[in-house]
């Protein structure tokens, strides 16, 4: 299919989105990430039957946490497609980007350890 | 087990401003299984204090610290070496753990990092429903194993109130009627004629903090001079 996608995004794989806990996103942008999302699968076909339903409430927890701290809860969120829907990857892709570049970078990246 | 929730952020982050070195502080057991207090729990509080005080230029030093048990001399000895190095300790235990780990550590400020909400049931990951109140004065022989003290929302021993409604309680329509529940499972298992027994006004003897040696452990006399 050979569709690009913007280069600056850092894929990190997972088994299920399930696996997704609130200190992987929040250690994220701890360390200086500008934003993160997670892509599962579409709602309702999780072949773990529950596995997006549970990632979608943490990202929402960590968005809550985002406000609590100072930061702005849009740079984290959450996009469901199918395996087999390579343009909506890169179209996703494209919209965290230029959603995030509206954001502005990450105020914590000047002390952020990486 | 004992069940707790984290305390709001906004509160933590006050309650320790003025510290630049604070120790968190985990508890291994009651409140790690509810997922409020245990290591991961630590570890989320101290990314949000840390990010909170970076974005306030304020920054603070902090350290992670999880034990089996706070409420355990044993395991608190662990932190002995470590706690002088901080001006403040935030704790994420049950109440008993907090004031435990203060006693041991009186020079040193000690704050709550959740509300201890009490003794819950686990009805599925994450979702705890409370059943007892810890009275010290059972009477779940008699109440079909249902507690009066915890389910009803007046506490009573002798039967329900005039608020009982079809199975609710009146004050909200998903709270059960303890003393309804009570009954129908008297009934099912034949054994409604014990709802009429009595049970006498309690002597409320949770007013005091209570101790409790197991039988088989109180300190023999001779020991305890020596």
């Amino acid at each position: 299919m050979r569709i690009d996608y913007p280069a600056n995004i850092k894929i990190i794989r997972l088994p299920c989105t399930g696996k997704i806990d609130v200190i992987h996103l929040l250690r994220a942008i701890q360390k200086g990430a500008d934003g993160v999302y997670v892509v599962g699968c579409l709602e309702g076909t999780c072949h773990y039957n529950e596995g997006n339903y549970r990632a979608r409430e943490r990202v929402d927890h960590v968005r809550m946490l985002l406000e609590e701290i100072g930061l702005e809860s849009d740079r984290v969120r959450m996009y469901n497609l199918s395996s087999g829907e390579g343009p909506t990857f890169a179209a996703y892709a494209k919209e965290m980007t230029e959603h995030i570049r509206s954001l502005g970078p990450n105020p914590l990246k000047a002390s952020a350890k990486v | 087990m004992i069940v707790a929730k984290r305390k709001p952020f906004e509160e933590i982050k006050e309650m320790i401003k003025d510290y630049k070195k604070v120790l968190n502080v985990g508890c291994g057991t009651c409140v790690a299984v509810c997922l409020a207090g245990g290591e991961k729990e630590v570890a989320v509080l101290n990314a949000e204090i840390d990010m909170a005080r970076k974005l306030d230029n304020n920054p603070v030093e902090l350290g992670a610290q999880t034990v089996e048990r706070q409420c355990d001399h044993e395991y608190l000895e662990e932190l002995d070496d470590i706690v002088g190095d901080y001006d403040a300790i935030i704790s994420m235990a049950c109440g008993v753990g907090i004031q435990f780990l203060a006693e041991r550590f009186p020079d040193i400020p000690v704050y709550p990092g959740v509300d201890t909400t009490g003794m819950s049931a686990n009805q599925a990951v994450g979702w705890y429903e409370e059943r007892c109140r810890s009275c010290g004065q059972c009477v779940l022989g008699m109440t079909a194993a249902i507690c009066p003290v915890t389910m009803c929302a007046k506490g009573l021993y002798n039967g329900p109130c005039g608020g009982t409604n079809q199975g609710s309680c009146e004050i909200a329509m998903d709270q059960d009627c303890a003393w309804f529940r009570i009954y129908e499972r008297l009934e099912r298992q034949g054994r409604l004629k014990e709802i009429i027994e009595y049970t006498p006004p309690v002597e409320w003897n949770d007013q005091v903090p209570r101790t409790l040696i197991q039988p088989g452990y109180k300190k023999p006399e001779k020991a305890k001079e020596s």
